[in-house]
């Protein structure tokens, strides 16, 4: 059997011919942007939450991350803010709200806590919940309707997905990272590559990652269209989560430890598709479209559209290079920059801080350019301050926020003015994502860096460290 | 939830493939805590110019589509973001079904959540029925989700899949969660053998 085959039958709740299969979901985590109008559904039907214990809440999506101490400017934000507080003290439910130390991006707070475990279902009203899928756990993201149906049943219909198998071979060299894995796995099987099946990342180069880099990759799935993302539980993982706040402790450790052993594929299971990535050849990846399948590696060039395949290819391609203003061909290292970005659920992690922060010491942003760092969580914000990175990313001219998601959509006031080409360690391009008329390009928090100080991307593996 | 059985309406052909939910709903509408109220701002950056403007350019502005309930796109549709808001929007707006020759799953889900029917199509016959549309002024399809077809008026008649627990959903317009409640003891019979 597969690890998702393994997943999906311990958790069957009822399975009935020509219905989808009912599972229980064993954590539900929720945010300020998809919840009030589930909450509300719930009071409408006069229903409770059925499981208050097994789902938590913070907010993250609208928050401000300048000075928290202050009244959130936005009304409206503000309102749907205080409306998550009061739906989880109304229905009983664990806010790590805006000020408590515990709070951060959903996606960043749930592993951190001890939250996330191998083995376990997680939803929540937010794409990247495949994230979670980094601990070996059946991760994905739902619609404020079936937030609602989770919230009062704990149940979830689900038709069952196809097996894909991501098959890394070698180890990624120095300088490309979990980021560039997955932009280079969406670059070749398309942002729709995925639709319909469950990635299970394997191979060397996957084994050799970090949680956090696992977490990236797994966060990324859904940007090729898969219902989730997965990586089979491991001595990696199993260090990761001892001793986190809510993981099992003592004699239910040990329990746990001894079924989190067995989550992983047979070495004879058999899956519907296998997609195979030559970790060894990869290089650092920058998109430069208007969705993350439209990427390149930072040595080549921005494509020409009348290579494309199809009609419908080329007529994206230059809608796309009209978009984000770039000329057919144009070397990927001569793009400037106005802004960078390093944030949101995908690469806000303490490595990913550590990693952009060994780029910048020493240096200083190209005075044409702006930037914001935006740790996931105050745990990663107390931790990088505890390792002096905060300075090193002011003194090099960042800007050192509070944690949230920020840039990453521009629901709070980080936003793209129009025209402004930002290099962003988030997950999507699509046109307007940052800000009306801004235009975003993906990269790795080194990338970022790197490209915040030259003023232009940059291949990050010739770095001059200092 | 509305019960969907069979529609005609206007045809609207939005050429674009991956047409993703940032498009379909920006997110500065998602600060909204109500399910209502969505419909005007559906594809708000590409009706509106930066000025407030309405974009002429834009097929949903165009007067011959005013009116439109059933939208045809290219494949990939509803990619993106997890936001229901998106088909909130669409049906808000008087869109009843889309017409695509791929959905993306978590959209296509939700679509069928809000009494919304997404169709799925060979990319052949997508292309036809845009051909179609953009050709007749005025051009109609007529779905059936009873026996599963779409004709137009002028000979066109094809059939379309749909899983069947979702068709019987649609066409009784019935409660996801009313319906799970009723397995109450397969539930607990469930939670009994969890540690927690």
């Amino acid at each position: 059997m597969t690890l998702f085959e393994k997943l999906w039958q311990a958790h069957i709740v009822r399975e009935a011919q020509n219905e989808p299969t009912l599972l229980y979901i064993d954590l539900h985590l929720i945010h300020e942007v998809t919840s009030p109008q589930a909450f509300d559904g719930l009071r409408e039907a006069g229903r409770r939450v059925r499981r208050p214990d097994l789902t938590f809440g913070t907010a993250d999506h609208n928050v401000p991350t300048t000075d928290r101490s202050l009244p959130i400017a936005d009304a409206i934000a503000a309102k749907q803010i205080e409306t998550l507080r009061n739906n989880c003290a109304e229905f009983g439910i664990q806010l790590f709200d805006i000020n408590s130390p515990e709070q951060g991006i959903v996606h960043v707070i749930g592993p951190e806590l001890g939250l996330t475990q191998p083995g376990m279902t997680i939803v929540c009203g937010d794409s990247h919940t495949s994230t979670h899928g980094a601990f070996g756990a059946l991760a994905f993201g739902i619609g404020t309707s079936e937030v609602e149906h989770v919230l009062a049943t704990q149940c979830l219909p689900q038709n069952k997905a196809r097996t894909m198998k991501v098959q890394t071979s070698g180890r990624l060299p120095e300088g490309v990272t979990a980021k560039d894995l997955a932009l280079a796995i969406i670059g070749k099987i398309g942002t729709d590559g995925a639709t319909g099946y469950v990635i299970e990342y394997a191979g060397d180069a996957v084994r050799g990652l970090t949680m956090e880099g696992r977490m990236t990759l797994c966060n990324m799935s859904i940007e090729a269209g898969a219902r989730a993302g997965m990586v089979a539980a491991d001595e990696t993982t199993f260090a990761y989560m001892q001793g986190r706040r809510f993981a099992p402790k003592g004699e239910a450790w040990d329990a746990a430890l001894k079924y989190w052993k067995t989550l992983r594929s047979d070495d004879d299971a058999v899956f519907d598709k296998v997609v195979e990535i030559d970790a060894s050849s990869l290089e650092p990846f920058v998109t430069w479209g208007t969705n993350p399948g439209m990427v390149v590696p930072v040595s080549s060039c921005v494509p020409d559209p009348s290579d494309a395949k199809t009609l419908a290819d080329r007529q994206a391609a230059e809608r796309a290079l009209e978009y984000m203003a770039l000329s057919p061909r144009t070397n990927i290292q001569d793009i400037a920059i106005d802004r960078a970005f390093i944030g949101s659920c995908t690469n806000a992690r303490i490595e990913d801080l550590r990693a952009a922060a060994r780029v910048v010491k020493g240096y200083h942003i190209n005075s044409s350019v702006s930037a914001l760092v935006v740790p996931g969580s105050y745990d990663v914000k107390k931790e990088a301050e505890r390792e002096g990175l905060d300075r090193i990313f002011s003194e090099a001219g960042f800007e050192w926020r509070e944690p949230g998601c920020s840039m990453c959509l521009g629901m709070n006031p980080d936003i793209l003015e129009p025209g402004e080409r930002c290099a962003s360690t988030s997950n999507r391009n699509f046109e307007g994502r940052q800000g009306r008329g801004g235009r975003t390009h993906l990269v790795s928090p080194m990338m970022a860096a790197a490209a915040a100080i030259k003023g232009h991307f940059t291949d990050v593996r010739n770095w001059e460290f200092k | 939830m509305n019960p969907f059985t069979n529609h005609t309406g206007l045809v609207v052909p939005l050429d674009r493939a991956n047409v993703d939910t940032d498009q379909i709903i920006p997110k500065q509408f998602l600060k909204r805590i109500e399910r209502t109220g969505f419909g005007k701002f559906l594809f708000f950056d590409w009706r509106y110019l930066a000025d407030g403007k309405a974009n002429a350019d834009f097929i949903l502005n165009q007067p011959r589509y005013r009116g439109a309930s059933i939208l045809v796109a290219g494949k990939n549709f509803g990619c993106g973001s997890s936001r229901e808001h998106a088909p909130w929007a669409l049906a808000e707006y008087g869109i009843r079904a889309v017409i695509a020759p791929s959905f993306a799953d978590i959209f296509a889900n939700n679509c069928f959540k809000n009494g919304m029917l997404p169709v799925t199509l060979p990319e052949s016959t997508v292309g036809e029925i845009m051909q179609r549309t953009q050709e007749n002024e005025g051009y109609k399809l007529t779905l059936d989700l009873n026996n599963q077809t779409i004709v137009d008026e002028i000979g066109l008649s094809v059939n379309f899949q749909v899983s069947a627990f979702q068709r019987y959903c649609l066409l009784e317009g019935l409660d996801d969660i009313g319906l799970t409640l009723r397995h109450e003891d397969s539930i607990k019979a469930y939670e009994a053998t969890r540690k927690n």
